[in-house]
């Protein structure tokens, strides 16, 4: 009884301070998790076949969690992200925002697609933040464009702000979404491959920016990749999915592997870990 | 040593370096020729072609030397002085585009609900592209005999047929930029909580406007075509003819030069919507967008 009552108190205090960071019940019983994936199998139909893509995933990611979801392509992790998203329907198991069953996509999970084409490419790229937050409702016109040209300043597009999409190189395009996804305060910023599709050197300037906007927000992020570096860099937590249909290989902590640690001993042993953790069960050449 | 040794030979290439001196900037941007730059304008190339093929005309219209077949250009000029200065041709021109314009814009109208129907239900879906199927390959003027039989000699016949000759070929080419929207375009807007009408309105359309556009170009032709030959058949109804019937009946009190003053109005009409209204909404849009180039 007083358990549940409890929690229903930290459930309300959760849904008043809406997207700031602040490390709570770190040594209290642990709160409701910010995203709990429960026992999740996912399934695509084709014409044919109903292929299964996960089977009975579960993991939480915290308040404040830079959590990675890693493994091989065909791992259904993307197609994970989408159920988180709200694209899908889980046809086992559940998904819960905030202790609420998520049901469609909302603009409490905003993602930030791989492909360029995800922005508009009729608004500017001040537009194209403010459109989430008109088209949701969450701000008026006036307080969205100050938000967007704020966060646009952040992510270091001020200048581009009435710029065309068309007109921006791959890595701007890619600022431009986090920018808009970071400008609406998701309760969870989703992110999957977003790096993918950019050259080695824009990745790398990208990743060192998307940690320094971590740093500054605090936002709670689930980001998707199939590079075990960009993992470690990147994440605080990693689950590792196992090859089809995807399934928890295991979950580790890496929140000591950053850019500047690639080099070091612990950090080649975790990534020697996780390697083996992704492909231990293949045969060799 | 194996011979896939990386190592290999020792290269007997020596590493360069360069000091790299500042470079002139008037040596990067070099302006181009007057006559280059006006070339680029498609303006300046079409008018040629047009000059060229009035010439052509006119040389031919020499050569057979009978008014009767064929007017010259300068011949047709000044009947279409004539026509304009009298004010006969004018009051034809704008009773025909007055049907038009009404047509047109229902026309589209019409599309634009059906394939917004299309999109949003698997039986709208159905619906669209059964009637589309059924009704896109009859021609509008065959339907003429039953739109008067219907709604008697009058405006109200010529729209049915022009809403007919429009609302297929507009409503395939709309279905099928709707189709072609990303995947990933779609997700967004379905992410900051889009559905129905509010999505088809901020994503669908914007993201189809290149389909859009083509759709509202072919729809207008189509419609000048049909109102024309409408026109032309069925003449006018209390003394309000359009340019169809100024066509008509020139040809049969044979001032052919009238008859060629019409056509080179529906060209003329035909060639200024093209290249002025339908150019300017691409330049102001997807092309700005660089959605097409």
């Amino acid at each position: 009884m007083s358990i549940a009552l409890r929690k229903r108190h930290v459930l309300g205090e959760a849904s008043l301070d809406r997207g700031a960071y602040s490390p709570t019940n770190t040594s209290s019983a642990p709160a409701t998790p910010r995203l709990a994936v429960d026992n999740v199998t996912l399934e695509y139909r084709t014409r044919q076949h109903v292929v299964k893509a996960t089977q009975q995933v579960s993991f939480n990611v915290q308040e404040g969690d830079r959590f990675v979801l890693l493994g091989p392509s065909g791992c259904g992790k993307s197609t994970l992200l989408k159920a988180i998203a709200g694209f899908l329907t889980p046809a086992e198991g559940s998904i819960r925002l905030d202790g609420n069953t998520i049901h469609g996509p909302g603009p409490d999970r905003i993602v930030v697609f791989q492909e360029f084409d995800q922005l508009p490419p009729w608004k500017t790229v001040k537009q194209n933040v403010m459109f989430p937050l008109v088209a949701s409702r969450t701000l008026g016109r006036k307080a969205a464009e100050q938000r967007a040209l704020k966060t646009l300043e952040k992510v270091g597009l001020g200048r581009f702000a009435d710029a065309y999409p068309h007109t921006l190189s791959g890595g701007m395009k890619q600022r431009v979404a986090i920018a808009r996804a970071l400008a609406m305060r998701p309760r969870v910023l989703l992110m999957d491959e977003p790096f993918a599709a950019l050259d080695a050197l824009t990745r790398r300037k990208m990743q060192e920016e998307l940690l320094a906007l971590w740093e500054q927000e605090g936002f709670t992020l689930l980001f998707v990749t199939h590079s075990i570096e960009e993992a470690q860099i990147i994440g605080n937590r990693v689950l590792l999915l196992s090859p089809h249909p995807g399934r928890v290989r295991a979950e580790l902590g890496c929140a000591e592997d950053s850019l500047h640690s690639l080099g070091s001993e612990a950090t080649k042993a975790r990534t020697q870990t996780i390697h083996r953790l992704l492909f231990e069960n293949e045969v060799a050449p | 040593m194996s011979v896939h040794d990386l190592r290999g030979p020792v290269d007997p290439r020596v590493d360069r370096f360069f000091d790299l001196p500042p470079v002139d900037v008037r040596e990067l941007k070099v302006a181009r020729s007057v006559g280059q730059r006006l070339w680029d304008q498609s303006v300046v190339r079409k008018t040629v072609i047009l000059l060229l093929l009035v010439v052509a005309w006119e040389v031919v219209a020499r050569v057979q030397n009978n008014p009767l077949m064929l007017p010259s250009a300068m011949e047709t000029a000044s009947a279409l002085w004539h026509g304009l200065a009298s004010g006969v041709l004018l009051a034809r021109v704008s009773a025909s585009l007055s049907v038009l314009l009404k047509g047109f814009a229902l026309g589209a109208f019409l599309a634009l609900a059906l394939t917004t129907l299309a999109v949003s239900t698997r039986i709208g879906r159905d619906l669209l592209t059964t009637l589309t199927s059924m009704f896109s390959p009859l021609p509008a003027i065959a339907l003429l005999p039953l739109a008067l039989l219907w709604f008697g000699l009058g405006e109200a016949s010529l729209i049915f047929v022009l809403v007919h000759s429009v609302l297929w070929a507009m409503a395939i080419n709309i279905h099928a930029g709707f189709q072609g929207v990303s995947e990933t375009l779609r997700m967004a807007g379905r992410n900051y909580g889009l559905k129905g009408l509010r999505y088809v309105a901020f994503i669908l359309i914007p993201a189809a406007l290149p389909a859009l556009l083509a759709g509202l170009k072919i729809g207008w032709a189509f419609a000048w075509r049909t109102l024309i030959a409408a026109e032309l058949v069925f003449g006018a109804s209390s003394g309000k003819g359009g340019l169809g019937w100024y066509i008509f009946q020139n040809r049969n009190e044979l001032y052919t030069d009238n008859v060629f003053a019409g056509l080179v109005v529906v060209i003329v009409i035909g060639l200024l919507v093209e290249n002025i209204i339908f150019d300017s909404v691409e330049r102001l849009t997807v092309k700005r967008w660089g959605m097409v180039r």
